[in-house]
């Protein structure tokens, strides 16, 4: 079905998807609960019962909140994908690549290996702190350098590039680091590097939560101009479009949703790219559909990545990174075949 | 009516426009032609305010540009450029819709589908409506960008002259096509309301259709007014470098334009 009826069907769709995995997600891993555990676990939390149990207390405040950052992160890494790829107008962006994730990654190891060094000390916000600091500073970097100095603005290819050099840059700061590091300080950088949703609690769900409705209320607003763009910059400003400001608002929502995703979670890669290609070749290229979409389905992919790390080994998981690829790679690529989405 | 008032445009050190002044009629085709370098983008550009000059304004209506929003603007402004990139793969509808979307906010309204069906229709593509973008030859293309463009300013705006610019807009068109296409654009141009500026490079074409031209060099003004008096040696001689031959075709008054073969001095 086409046009606005047929996105707002497709939409629904995805919602009740997205219920149905964050669901089995609660369900399933390295110890499952029935419908009348999560039942009961639920109704003893909302009372504010004392006596909850063990297993109890792991469904509320580690099974629960770990499924709700998996919606999160991936809305915030699908819906950045969309931003990035309609600003870039290039397939192939994905939202980590102005330097955003590398810097957070890059920030991370610092906290790792010189941790007890640092002057200020926040508890168990130091390590999402320094990430985010970290995937802020440097995607600042990138665009101070990608800026053109006759034209004053950053042609895209330019600020691709430099991207590209940055992140390079970070990661092998990163392997320094994760080189000089000892053991426990080493593994939980490469762990980091591979992303990962066992750190997930309530205050990280309020966290990324904020930042998710801070970042997708406005970017839902900028699918009109992010449309006009398709056609490019100077024909989308004879639209009435201040491509300048446009810029710069796709980029701060990008990196906030990015940042603080990245910060809790460890760097997860491809959901990002490969979201919004999904559907843009189901239902076409359209923003107005897209960036509420790759949200949803970014949460649907990331719960079911998680859900599979999870169940695999029990009751060991794997890092989501490794997943995320294994799930993802299968269906992007039999649509790419299935479709002249190219041409 | 369109002016300009003492613009100038410096890219570097470089004077890409120098001090250029120029009135822009309703119900009248002005074409700008010059040589490859003359600053006839640039200056198509700025009028377009899509490049802010460096000195001088454009005036609208006697109002100067900087000072109205980019939103108010795109109602009655629409500009057509060569060869538009289109990032990803779109239905022809949904493009010439985007020529609609200075006019409304969330989603089209009735009157802007009804836009797009007329511009649709007066271009020849009401059957191409479905068509992804991509697969269009480079004709149909163009044509598709022209209906989006003139979807943009197809109805007029109350107590505003609309204004249409072109640059280059024939490249991609085989002659047939080009003249479509520039009969299509006199008939734009002569309504009462609409002020059509625009850049082409054959300067037969230019010779055919314009009713006043302006002839650029090194960015500033060589000439202006009607065909016959811009299109003569002693302003195409410094301009180009070559010198014409002019054959007045007895059956139509019409001038044609045949160039020396002789390389740049």
């Amino acid at each position: 079905m086409k046009g606005p009826r047929g996105d707002r069907w497709c939409l629904a769709l995805l919602f009740a998807l997205m219920i149905a995995t964050a669901v089995a997600s609660i369900r399933f891993g390295a110890m499952d609960f029935s419908f009348s555990d999560m039942a009961a676990a639920a109704w003893g939390w909302l009372s504010g019962a004392a006596g909850l149990s063990l297993d109890q207390r792991i469904f509320i405040n580690l099974r629960v909140p770990r499924a709700l950052l998996c919606l999160l992160v991936g809305a915030c890494l699908g819906a950045g994908g969309t931003l990035m790829q309609g600003l870039f107008r290039n397939p192939i962006v994905e939202p980590g690549l102005v330097g955003t994730s590398s810097g957070a990654a890059f920030g991370a190891s610092l906290f790792y290996v010189f941790g007890a060094l640092f002057k200020v000390n926040l508890g168990a916000w130091t390590l999402p702190v320094s990430a985010c600091a970290g995937g802020v500073i440097s995607t600042y970097v990138v665009f101070t350098l990608a800026q053109t100095r006759n034209e004053g603005r950053s042609s895209i290819l330019r600020l691709l590039l430099t991207g590209l050099a940055i992140n390079a840059l970070f990661m092998s700061g990163i392997g320094f680091l994760s080189y000089v590091a000892r053991d426990p300080a080493a593994r939980s950088i490469i762990y980091w590097n591979l992303g990962t949703l066992s750190g997930a609690d309530w205050n990280s769900v309020l966290v990324v939560g904020a930042a998710t409705a801070a970042g997708l209320a406005p970017a839902i607003a900028l699918a009109k101009p992010l449309n006009a763009l398709m056609i490019g910059e100077e024909e989308a400003a004879a639209l009435g479009v201040n491509v300048r400001r446009l810029k710069w608002t796709v980029l701060s929502i990008n990196v906030l949703m990015v940042a603080v995703a990245t910060a809790f979670t460890g760097v997860i890669s491809f959901v990002g790219l490969i979201v919004p290609h999904i559907l843009r070749i189901l239902r076409g290229p359209d923003n107005r559909f897209l960036i509420t979409g790759s949200a949803l389905l970014g949460g649907i992919l990331l719960s079911l990545a998680d859900l599979i790390a999870r169940v695999t080994l029990r009751p060991a998981e794997l890092p989501i990174g490794i997943v995320t690829a294994v799930v993802g790679v299968p269906v992007f690529l039999s649509l790419l075949s299935s479709r002249d989405y190219l041409s | 009516m369109l002016a300009a008032e003492n613009l100038v445009f410096r890219a570097g050190s470089r004077l890409l426009i120098d001090h250029v002044s120029a009135a822009f009629e309703p119900g009248l085709l002005h074409l700008i032609i010059g040589p490859n370098g003359a600053g006839k983008s640039t200056l198509i550009r700025i009028l377009a305010r899509l490049l802010r000059p460096a000195e001088g304004r454009v005036l609208y209506d006697g109002r100067d540009v900087a000072s109205q929003s980019a939103r108010d603007l795109a109602r009655r402004r629409a500009m057509l450029s060569q060869a538009v990139e289109v990032a990803f793969s779109l239905p022809v509808r949904e493009l010439v819709l985007m020529g609609r979307y200075p006019h409304f906010t969330a989603r089209p309204g009735a009157g802007d589908e009804q836009v797009c069906d007329e511009v649709m229709k007066f271009f020849g593509l009401a059957g191409m409506a479905d068509r992804c973008y991509g697969t269009l030859s480079g004709g149909e293309r163009q044509r598709v960008q022209f209906a989006r463009v003139l979807a943009q300013i197809w109805r007029p705006v109350e107590g505003a002259t609309r204004i249409l610019f072109l640059d280059e807009p024939l490249t991609f068109l085989d002659i047939l096509h080009q003249i479509d296409f520039m009969n299509k654009i006199r008939g734009f141009a002569a309504q009462k309301d609409a002020v059509v500026v625009g850049v082409v490079h054959d300067l037969n074409l230019a010779a055919r259709f314009a009713d006043r031209l302006l002839l650029l060099h090194q960015g500033r003004i060589l000439a202006e007014g009607p065909p016959p008096g811009v299109l003569v040696e002693e302003h195409l001689r410094p301009a180009f470098g070559v010198a014409p031959v002019l054959i007045r075709d007895a059956a139509t008054g019409k001038t044609h334009l045949v160039f020396e073969d002789r390389g740049p001095a």
